[in-house]
């Protein structure tokens, strides 16, 4: 019920967005967030519900490097 | 994001979990989603995990935790004439009448993907009442604030929309289970942010972490977890930070705010649990199926011998329910785990036959 899957915005109409998510285009709805074309976002039923963040993906990846300490592994 | 499902990156966690859990004893870890459970057992990522950590299933999967009483109104709102919608197995729930079997008879309910599907309807059909049997939790809830705000006169909203942390907190309160620590929900998280899990931590000297739904989420999230516990931390920690920021999404907590008012509401499985639920603000009253078509939610006892309720309670694993896989199957469901793809019963089913 809570699953949602990410997309790239590529194109904004008022309140409606269409989605690209790996080649399959959807009308979204984007309300709840502020985007602009080429953003990401993570879409539920219908939704975007947040902007995927890339550079807190990446700080993340840094913690997941600093907690692991196997950068070899990365 | 291949890194979140690199197999090199899962040997390097699990290793790390093995070295943390060695002196800590036993350790139970508590989810409370539906996707989480899919993916921890579509992966097998409890049998990846030493014998002293166990993984359980808690109330996170919107469709089962709705009541009897809550599929009745919605059954009583068609009798009344209405087109009523709602989201996929909600629809094959067993109940004192289910809503397949109420289609059956002849009302009309239908299958929808998002509620904006629903408003569709109402453009389309203005001379009937649309209503949305809007279930789901804080994820799913600005969806239907955002329809409450923006559709045509004959739409309505039926609400069983809840939240989780209360639940989470009553989990905790029952003494029932003894829980080491929380895997909390992404995209509930995505919504709310971190700051509405901080008491259950303080309360109860749990650690949480917020958890994204690739493999090495998960894992990282257990990791997390384990060394809070070895530091004797009780914290709200966020490992899924490329969808949930500290805050939340402000702009859908705002609209929530604005259309509904937290009450009172039983889950299935569960007693009455205070401010769980949501129901439309009185200004919204014209909006509300309860009010426009004076439907009150019935308490309709539990079925007897299905174990979804204990499932939900995460006080048993799906195997250990005696209907499960012999009586109770996806194909002849007895009750709403077995029903729902997000349903502990149902994934079991699907990816755990082999140990039946």
């Amino acid at each position: 019920m809570c699953l949602a899957v990410p997309g790239k915005v590529i194109e904004i109409k008022d309140s409606v967005g269409i989605v690209d998510f790996n080649g399959v285009k959807r009308e979204v709805r984007l309300e709840l967030v502020d985007v602009k074309v080429g953003d990401y976002v993570i879409v539920h039923t219908g939704f975007a519900i947040e902007k995927m963040d890339e550079k807190e993906a990446l700080e993340s990846l840094e913690i997941w490097k600093e907690l692991l300490k196997v950068q070899e592994d990365f | 994001m291949e890194l979140y499902k690199d197999r090199n990156a899962s040997d390097a966690i699990i290793r790390k979990i093995f070295e943390f859990s060695k002196d800590l004893g036993e350790i139970k870890l508590c989810h409370v989603c539906g996707t989480h459970e899919h993916v921890i057992t579509h992966y097998g990522i409890r049998a990846m995990l030493p014998e002293n950590v166990q993984v359980v299933s808690g109330p996170g999967c919107p469709v089962c935790v709705t009541t009897q009483g809550e599929i009745e109104a919605a059954v009583k709102v068609a009798e009344k004439g209405a087109i009523v919608t709602t989201y996929g197995d909600m629809i094959r729930v067993p109940s004192k009448r289910s809503l397949s079997d109420a289609k059956a008879s002849g009302l009309d309910i239908r299958l929808v993907y998002s509620i904006n599907d629903s408003i569709n309807l109402a453009i389309s059909n203005p001379n009937k009442k649309i209503v949305h049997f809007a279930i789901g939790f804080e994820t799913t809830c600005p969806t239907t604030a955002v329809a409450v705000l923006n559709s045509p006169d004959n739409f309505y909203v039926l609400s069983a929309h809840r939240v989780v942390p209360p639940a989470m907190d009553l989990l905790l309160s029952s003494g029932k289970i003894n829980l080491s620590g929380f895997i909390d929900p992404g995209h509930v998280s995505t919504i709310i942010g971190t700051k509405p899990y901080g008491h259950i931590s303080k309360k109860f000297h749990v650690p949480q972490v917020i958890c994204g739904f690739e493999p090495n989420d998960i894992l990282m999230g257990i990791y997390l977890l384990l060394k809070q516990i070895k530091e004797r931390r009780a914290e709200v920690e966020n490992e899924y930070v490329r969808g949930v920021r500290a805050e939340g999404n402000t702009k859908a907590q705002k609209l929530m705010e604005k259309v509904f008012e937290p009450c009172d509401i039983r889950w299935r499985g569960f007693p009455v649990i205070p401010g769980s639920g949501l129901s439309l603000k009185s200004e919204f009253s014209n909006k509300d199926a309860y009010k426009e078509f004076n439907i009150e939610i019935e308490d309709i006892p539990e079925e007897k011998g299905c174990s979804c309720p204990e499932v939900l309670r995460a006080e048993k694993i799906p195997r250990e329910c005696p209907l499960f896989g012999n009586i109770c199957t996806p194909q002849s469901p007895k009750g709403p785990c077995m029903v729902s793809r997000e349903g502990a019963c149902y994934i079991s089913f699907k990816y755990e036959k082999s140990f039946r």
